[in-house]
């Protein structure tokens, strides 16, 4: 949709998915790395556990569908070149610490001036100002400042991370429609702007019901463990359930928004003999989400987790499928490349890693629009892959460019 | 009444069918920007968050619940009965006028309300659908009901939480994947905008929330499939730092993040700490040192945290140059002076409940910042000016529909 787009992506690992959305909907995004690849290339995993930069599966996972080159933006010359590129490209994507560009010369106000209608998009741990602007955070401290973190564990125990980075997620997702609203705005007006993204803002945007507890009763929702405090006033109610060979996602919601789902799995159970009078008296549908009680709750959880304990996840999602009971399996990742769901709508896709002698699998698109198609159509760049076709388009002859080369600035 | 400003999305019109928290959030990254966003709601079977805790006062009702309350600013209520058929044919009129069509229920909904695209572009050609629901349409679980709650677990990411001997936790905002969801949803709704405007042509965008979640977990995937690798539960461990924990803090309840990467942030922070002879202590000096006597070194850390503020901890690491950060609660979080600097929260006068923090912008564009316009809406607030407004009825006509219970 958006083919007549370039970006240049300057990213580490925090912007990454700005990129990688920005790419899928079809805008040229290019890789800017410095001479002998970027550092977040060290990131691992690794395609067969080998330590190298052109083997970081961290690396590809969020660079398909870019090109790349390699540029040294802290040289005068390769500033010279960068400004060249700024000229013919609508986005710049960027995650150095707020002030960086500006201090190479490189920054919005300058970029602006070569390109009315740049759009300059910096995602940061923090923002590019206020009291934390110069903090320097990891995606667990932005984690941990977002107010994800603390909700996390045991009622008994610490805090837990989620041990995959996550801040820079939610920015970089973020990010690509901050981009977009400046470029819908810049196809109007012809002016670009500066969009300002932070991993704290951004994993913090979604709290659940948090912020409304605190302001309206000052209750802090605690860690609870496998149960979720908060879905109603003065209750827990388990989220995590185990069953036979794993772990079942299923929450006991009253009223008409959880009522079909609880009634289909106590018709499972009273087929299976395992209701109970207790249970079956409760008018479920017509209780009040907000003054349920604990006792009741518990009176429920006991029977459906004896229950869930005589079925595999694969028995229960089939059945809940019949049934119409809202619940899902805790997948593994062998789950997810062999879910049944995902391969009939073809989510899974090989993308050709000709260097490695091999094809990995990718998904296929996070949409799918009726009228193009927005898949992942090949892999992470090698460093410096591109330099020959790119660099040609701002008039650098492939002597000039060795020399660039030799000077280590390409 | 509050109106929406002049802004980016001005000439913008969405009709949106949403439920919970996935249609709220992606109509805000609109609204906030200018669009008019109508939602149909509906007092027989009213939004999952009109009745979820906490209620203002403890008071139940659907205008006073928190949680629908913090995310619903900027947006027009309009109630239907969707049982009616005079409703179904308002619903039709409101899309002859709109941009854009979006919804998030389970498939089959709007299918049932004949209000799918095949339906939809009979009677506006260029109209944009935007479907957002559990699994997508089409495939084997499509019509399976799913919540976050739910989809949390399908999604594999509890497998990245808790300890490497315990059991998965859920995350600890529950509906996790809910935020995930709308921002690839957006991104593609404006490209969808862009592309109409420039081809005259309208699209069907079909998204799950399934799918769009497990681009947050990427590389793990890629692991399993390359290196056959499940994944491993590691606490608040990270292979290549050390210290990188959670460390405990004068107060109840109160934690601090320290995070180590350098040698530089090393020397630094054993200054802080006070022990500059840890610094080069053979059993701490490099990384694999320090993984290896990391226990060890955890407990030195506690020791010298549990007498300061979890605040104290992080400004004295932060003045150093050392990744730290305080683990904040919703208290942390509602006072906390960036997110109040970056404009998080839009304290608002809601009619029913008076001043009320609703949730505000997601980033700051230079240009064209996002506006705080109107509060969250009640029930049906904006039903008769929509229909007046925007579908041009007469006073008379209203007063029949009402009559007939189509806006009920």
């Amino acid at each position: 949709m958006l083919s007549k787009c370039r970006a240049l992506d300057l990213t580490n690992e925090n912007g990454f998915l700005c990129g990688k959305i920005l790419a899928d909907l079809s805008v040229d995004v290019i890789k800017v790395e410095k001479p002998g690849g970027d550092p977040a290339r060290n990131r691992g995993p690794f395609w067969h556990d080998i330590p190298v930069p052109e083997k970081s599966l961290y690396w590809f996972a969020y660079n398909s569908n870019k090109r790349g080159i390699t540029l040294n933006i802290a040289d005068i010359g390769g500033q010279d070149i960068f400004k060249g590129l700024a000229k013919g490209a609508d986005f710049i994507l960027e995650s150095y610490p707020p002030g960086y560009l500006d201090s190479l010369g490189l920054g919005y106000p300058v970029i602006s001036k070569i390109n009315p209608g740049i759009i300059m998009v910096s995602i940061t741990p923090f923002g590019q100002a206020g009291p934390y602007k110069d903090y320097v955070a990891s995606d667990m401290i932005a984690m941990a400042m977002s107010g994800l973190h603390y909700q996390t564990g045991e009622p008994n125990g610490p805090p837990i991370n989620i041990s995959l980075p996550q801040a820079c997620m939610h920015a970089g997702a973020d990010a690509a429609v901050g981009a977009l609203i400046a470029y819908y705005h810049r196809e109007a007006t012809g002016r670009g702007q500066h969009v300002d993204v932070s991993m704290q803002q951004s994993t913090a945007y979604f709290s659940a019901n948090a912020i409304p507890f605190w302001e309206l009763s000052q209750t802090i929702l605690k860690r609870s463990g496998q149960y979720r405090p908060g879905v109603s006033t003065a209750t827990l109610q388990r989220q995590v359930w185990p069953c036979k060979d794993g772990y079942i996602f299923f929450i006991l919601i009253p009223g008409k928004t959880g009522g079909k789902a609880y009634k289909g799995l106590l018709d499972w159970m009273r087929n299976e003999g395992m209701s109970n009078k207790d249970i079956e008296k409760i008018e479920w549908e017509n209780m009040d989400m907000a003054t349920m009680t604990q006792e009741i709750v518990d009176l429920m959880t006991v029977p459906i987790q004896k229950f869930f304990l005589t079925h595999t996840k694969k028995e229960i999602l089939e059945e809940a499928l019949v049934r119409n009971i809202s619940l899902c399996p805790l997948s593994s990742m062998s789950d997810l490349l062999n879910d049944a769901h995902l391969r009939s709508r073809n989510f899974w896709v090989e993308i050709n890693h000709e260097e490695l002698g091999t094809a990995i699998t990718y998904p296929r698109e996070f949409v799918k629009s009726s009228v193009t198609s927005c898949r992942t159509r090949f892999r992470a760049p090698m460093i410096g892959e591109h330099n020959r076709e790119i660099y040609e388009e701002i008039g650098i002859s492939s002597m000039q460019l060795i020399a660039l080369k030799e000077a280590g600035i390409i | 009444m509050e109106r929406i400003k002049e802004n980016v999305f001005s000439s913008i019109k969405i009709v949106s069918f949403a439920w919970a928290v996935v249609g709220p959030l992606t109509m805000k990254y609109f609204a906030d920007y200018g669009a008019s966003v109508i939602r149909i709601e509906s007092s027989s079977y009213p939004d999952a968050n009109r009745i979820l805790a906490p209620m203002k006062e403890g008071k139940s009702g659907f205008n006073r619940s928190g949680y629908y309350n913090y995310y619903n600013s900027n947006l027009y209520s309009m109630t239907l009965n969707m049982s009616h058929p005079k409703a179904i044919d308002l619903a039709k009129s409101l899309v002859t006028k709109a941009d854009v069509v979006m919804e998030n229920f389970s498939v089959g909904v709007m299918e049932k309300w004949g209000l799918d695209y095949e339906e939809l572009i009979k009677i506006k050609p260029d109209i944009i659908m935007l479907r957002q629901s559990g699994f997508g349409t089409p495939g084997p679980y499509a019509r399976l009901p799913a919540f976050g709650m739910t989809l949390a677990g399908i999604t594999g990411i509890p497998n990245f939480i808790g300890w490497p001997d315990t059991s998965p936790l859920p995350i600890g905002v529950a509906a996790y994947t809910d935020c995930i969801c709308p921002r690839f949803a957006s991104a593609a709704l404006i490209a969808a905008l862009d592309y109409r405007n420039k081809t005259g042509k309208g699209q069907l965008l079909d998204l799950s929330q399934f799918e769009t979640s497990l681009y947050f977990i990427l590389p793990a995937i890629l692991d399993y499939a390359v290196n056959a690798r499940e994944p491993f539960r590691t606490g608040n461990a990270c292979s290549f730092a050390a210290p990188h924990n959670v460390y405990r803090c004068r107060g109840d309840d109160r934690w601090c993040t320290i995070a180590v990467f350098t040698d530089e942030q090393w020397k630094s922070f054993c200054k802080v700490i006070g022990h500059d002879q840890l610094m080069h202590e053979s059993k701490y000096n490099t990384l694999l040192a320090r993984k290896r006597n990391e226990d060890e070194l955890n407990g030195i850390i506690s020791a010298w945290t549990m007498k300061l503020t979890a605040e104290e901890v992080m400004e004295k690491m932060q003045s150093a140059g050392v990744p730290a950060g305080v683990v904040k609660n919703s208290e942390d979080l509602y006072n906390d002076p960036q997110l109040r600097y970056r404009g998080l929260f839009w304290p608002l006068h809601h009619p029913e409940v008076g001043m009320f923090t609703h949730l505000g912008q997601a980033f700051q564009l230079s240009e064209t910042p996002a506006e705080a316009c109107m509060p969250s809406p009640c029930l049906g607030e904006h039903t008769e000016y929509i229909c007046k407004e925007f579908l041009n009825l007469s006073d008379e006509e209203y007063l029949r529909l009402e009559n007939e219970g189509v806006f009920e």
